[in-house]
């Protein structure tokens, strides 16, 4: 038991470590001072207004929120398609299928990134926002078919039979039948498709060229030059980004859990 | 027979044009290939043929540059500190993750869930702001400088950052949540009563841990490290920002291959050595862990 208790302490101890940092950025954020200081002497919002005044910061907001909007658009439709297949369709190579589905995840992003960039330039999209989505959906569809098999594979088979001996096609089971059943999980895999794009570097490095950096090549490129001020505001915007997406999922997570108990 | 006649001959009416009712659902699979067919497959084999082409007229010719690359001292050099840093970054990962994922089986209620989110929330929050967040801590002027300072530990600022050192730290805490998660699947599935069993005949706490509770975990051991391993081997950004002149990976010299001496052949070499090296133990990964928990 004594034994038990120092592992606690030690694990208490880990917890903060992981969660400080993250909090450290979200204090400095609201810093008053002219130079970032930890603790700071007092506090205001000025680096907020900065970020959000400041043309250039405003135009990768902008950038990252219609690739994060067109990514999750693209991957949310195909990965169902492939978590839809993957669970139900008669596959004969289905583990060899799904370690493909998530190889971009495992190959290195520089690798991938280098690969697009190289085929882009002579086609002239290196820099086209869509063209960032279509890239970003490779590294992101892999995730909402990760999620997507889960949510599909607690879908009791019986519901869609049902439907099919009442002479439902495919495409009616999957609109009136799948889908409503696993709204919830949809809506997240297309919340965390879009936080994969909003948050990614390497690829948006670059596919960006100069015209349509996204928030994260702005970080980048200020931490690799001068390290302004108004990054801790944009880093604490990016966390704010990713706790209300969690959030979020955490309550999907609960009206999943209660309609199937309800259908159960 | 006259109904089953009718019956097939309703289902072809029905059917007219593409019929989407009878076909298997496995077709659902194709768009998705086909962008990674398109977006992915295509452009790293185009790319490699491309470059590599560019290094010999024969395939002989091609080997024989690749091998001369690889084989170079300073290249050399790059491939044992990638492996080095990673094989580091894994083992401290695991030494911290492990007790976390215990931790996370024994406790409940909101313990668990503030536990588990104090794993998700960095697991899920931009690479490049967790890296951020560690060059504040460890920078010159940094926290841990100014708490060292301030109780008189040091009297002048220590370097943490921009040597190996930092880059360990900042990898680690970037890729811990990965071998939280696996640890912590694992550990679940583990029937508390095999313990209870153990320690009713008498066995002691130190003995169950050894020999029935660290056997059980071996396999989530196994496939968190090599997937911690696996993304280690490729990182770019942490090592970029907080390494050292010293602290080259692979990928840093790919990147800088492409971006300031547009080095193409080398990069391209650099790339597929990388992407072999990852392939290869994907292919262990895919042999001995279940895909579809791989990230958690």
């Amino acid at each position: 038991m004594k034994t038990n208790t120092q592992i606690s302490m030690l694990v208490a101890l880990i917890a903060v470590i992981m969660v400080a940092p993250i909090v450290i950025i979200v204090i400095l954020s609201f810093s008053g001072d002219r130079f970032l200081r930890f603790p700071p002497s007092s506090y205001s919002l000025q680096w907020y207004a900065n970020f959000f005044s400041d043309p250039g910061w405003r135009r990768a907001l902008m950038a990252s929120l219609a690739i994060g909007l067109m990514t999750s658009l693209i991957s949310t439709a195909v990965g169902f398609m492939a978590a839809y297949a993957l669970v139900r369709g008669r596959m004969r190579a289905k583990k060899l299928y799904l370690s493909f589905v998530l190889l971009p995840l495992i190959v290195p992003h520089v690798i991938t990134a280098i690969a697009i960039y190289y085929a882009s330039v002579p086609i002239g999209l290196v820099g086209s926002l869509p063209w960032m989505a279509v890239a970003h959906s490779v590294v992101a569809a892999p995730i909402v078919v990760l999620i997507l098999m889960s949510t599909l594979q607690s879908v009791d088979l019986n519901l869609e039979r049902a439907a099919f001996g009442m002479g439902a096609s495919r495409v009616v089971v999957i609109r009136r039948v799948v889908l409503p059943l696993i709204l919830p999980g949809v809506l997240s895999a297309a919340l965390f498709s879009f936080l994969t794009s909003f948050d990614e570097l390497i690829i948006a490095l670059f596919l960006s060229g100069i015209a349509s950096e996204t928030l994260p090549v702005r970080i980048w490129n200020s931490l690799r030059m001068n390290v302004e001020p108004v990054i801790a505001a944009v880093s604490a915007f990016l966390i704010a980004t990713t706790m209300a997406i969690l959030l979020v999922d955490v309550a999907l997570r609960r009206v999943l859990g209660k309609a199937r108990s309800a259908t159960a | 027979m006259a109904d089953v006649a009718g019956d097939t001959v309703a289902g072809r009416q029905r059917g007219t044009g593409l019929d989407l009712a009878r076909l298997d659902p496995a077709v659902l699979a194709i768009p998705m290939a086909g962008l990674l067919l398109f977006m992915f497959v295509a452009p790293i084999i185009w790319f490699f043929i491309q470059t590599l082409s560019e290094t010999g007229d024969s395939l002989a010719a091609i080997a024989g540059t690749v091998w001369g690359v690889l084989s170079s001292s300073t290249i050399r050099g790059v491939i044992i500190h990638t492996n080095w840093i990673s094989l580091i970054v894994t083992m401290v990962a695991l030494i911290v993750a492990y007790p976390i994922a215990y931790t996370m089986t024994r406790v409940k209620g909101l313990l668990v869930t503030l536990l588990i989110m104090s794993v998700v929330l960095p697991y899920f929050t931009s690479i490049i702001v967790r890296t951020y967040s560690w060059m504040v801590i460890l920078g010159r002027q940094g926290l841990l400088n100014d708490l060292l300072l301030g109780i008189g530990l040091v009297d002048e600022p220590v370097s943490f950052m921009y040597n190996t050192f930092a880059v360990v730290i900042g990898m680690t805490y970037v890729l811990l949540p990965y071998l939280v998660l696996t640890l912590y699947a694992t550990m679940r599935g583990i029937d508390p009563n095999l313990l209870k069993a153990a320690r009713g005949l008498g066995a002691s706490g130190f003995y169950i841990f050894w020999r029935i509770y660290l056997p059980l975990t071996l396999n989530g051991v196994f496939a968190g490290c090599l997937i911690v391993f696996i993304l280690a081997i490729g990182f770019f950004v942490t090592p970029a920002l907080m390494g050292g002149p010293k602290d080259v990976m692979i990928a840093m010299l790919i990147e800088r291959d492409v971006e300031l001496t547009q080095n193409w052949p080398l990069a391209s070499i650099m790339s597929l050595f990388l992407l072999a090296v990852t392939l290869v133990l994907y292919a262990i990964y895919y042999r001995f862990a279940n895909i579809e928990k791989m990230m958690g």
